[in-house]
């Protein structure tokens, strides 16, 4: 049970990196400011979650 | 919007984010890798870890302390577990008061402060918890981490769909796999939670631990409050001490409650069940957890006064009186360390052979008269190899 546990933990870390990869690039890309803003504010949690921080 | 501002309002945005990240990213790190530090009493003859009982816990967040007195004189071995919600401080408190304090006459004492530190390491920001308190001392205010009702989601995720309890088939709530209190007896290849509660079943069948004693703090509207909750085999040490307490020593009543036969996961049922030891869970209570209460601050979590709360309670609607004294954190410690006490000694008494006698713990009318702060010493003036971390 608990490997299977860490397993799931695992790829929930890399699926939060992943997503954290493309808000940054879709930051990078959108020319829309009020987008960049929304994509910065929904990074912060996921990028804490990657870290194990919280 | 020209290219140059746009790339100038996302590097502020990015940058501001990135400081959002630093400022919360401390706070949580604080949080969770806080160390507080314990005094050793002199009575204190070891001081070991959990994963010492149960190897995988090696390393865990869970790998907690395990202090023993040891008096050399035959007789029973008690032990008093706080910390197994870690967002019920008086538990935790309690216990480091015996830590800090106790000497040993006859028999062994075991403490744990943090039976579940993953839980201490979590707080409930959705419920405007603080993290940290601090109890008033001669030499300073003393640092303590708040933590929360379950396990760390950091130390196991995911939760199941139904928890089914093991090794009874229960089904519970999902996130019951993280509270210590449903998890018991536990088992060596679960979740972290389900090994701690092993490791500790394997200390008390190893130490051969007569009483068992777990601390613990109830919302004012939950029924199980202001007592002491008993394994069939601890009924009668149970009643005894719930009435000498009540009748000569507390302002408030301390009753006498069964552990329900078919109620499983809770200490005062499993460690009973699966062990020679007579099990007991003290309620003290703590409007800090109540649902009614109004602002949730360390004000309310030490002075247990909240106007919410007397409200409901002149509706009828608490299992526990509360007034403008509030529930303070000196009486609910002062309860857990005589109940504490009273227990041990009433056990003492029924059983001679096994006989257990502490000293030196402050009861409840001198945490009263001194607060829990007094009983706390400065681990900057005591040798270091008395003072550890956790």
């Amino acid at each position: 049970m608990t490997t299977v546990n860490l397993i799931i933990m695992i790829i929930y870390h890399l699926i939060s990196a992943f997503i954290s990869f493309v808000l940054i690039w879709s930051i990078i890309k959108t020319k829309n400011i009020q987008e960049a803003i929304l994509y910065c504010i929904i990074l912060i949690p996921f990028v804490l979650r990657v870290f194990h921080i919280k | 919007m020209s290219d140059k501002c746009l790339r100038n309002a996302k590097i502020i945005s990015l940058v501001f984010t990135v400081v959002v990240i630093l400022i919360a990213g401390k706070s949580f790190y604080e949080h969770r890798f806080f160390k507080g530090a314990v005094v050793l009493s002199s009575g204190v003859t070891e001081v070991k870890k959990l994963s010492d009982y149960f190897a995988p816990l090696k390393g865990t967040m869970n790998d907690c302390n395990i202090y023993i007195f040891d008096s050399k004189v035959p007789g029973g071995t008690a032990m008093v577990v706080g910390g197994s919600h870690p967002e019920e401080p008086a538990a935790n408190l309690a216990a480091q008061v015996m830590v800090e304090n106790a000497q040993l006459e006859q028999g062994r004492l075991i403490v744990a402060i943090w039976l579940n530190k993953s839980a201490s390491t979590v707080s409930r920001p959705g419920d405007a918890y603080p993290q940290f308190y601090y109890i008033p001392t001669a030499w300073g205010k003393k640092k303590f981490r708040l933590g929360d009702r379950w396990a760390n989601p950091l130390d196991s995720w995911p939760d199941p769909e139904v928890y089914v309890h093991y090794p009874s088939g229960q089904m519970l709530a999902y996130m019951d796999i993280r509270n210590m209190n449903r998890v018991w007896p536990g088992r060596a290849n679960g979740t972290i939670v389900e090994q701690t509660c092993y490791a500790f079943m394997e200390l008390i069948r190893a130490e051969g631990v007569n009483v068992f004693m777990d601390l613990h703090e109830a919302e004012l509207e939950y029924p199980v409050i202001s007592t002491i909750v008993a394994n069939q085999n601890a009924q009668e040490v149970a009643a005894m001490a719930s009435m000498i307490l009540t009748a000569f020593e507390f302002e408030r009543p301390i009753g006498m409650e069964f552990s329900p036969p078919s109620l499983h996961g809770l200490s005062h049922r499993e460690v009973g069940d699966h062990s020679e030891a007579l099990s007991v869970l003290f309620e003290s209570p703590e409007p800090f957890i109540d649902r009614v209460r109004g602002v949730t601050d360390e004000h309310l979590l030490l002075t247990g006064k909240d106007p919410f709360v007397m409200k409901a309670g002149e509706h009828g609607l608490l299992y526990e009186k509360i007034d403008e004294r509030g529930w303070p954190i000196e009486v609910r410690v002062g309860r857990h360390c005589s109940t504490i006490l009273q227990v041990v000694q009433t056990y003492s008494e029924m059983y001679p052979d096994k006989a257990i006698a502490i000293s030196q713990v402050p009861r409840y009318a001198d945490l009263i008269t001194n607060g829990v702060g007094y009983y706390f010493y400065n681990p900057t003036t005591v040798s270091s190899d008395r003072v550890v971390y956790e």
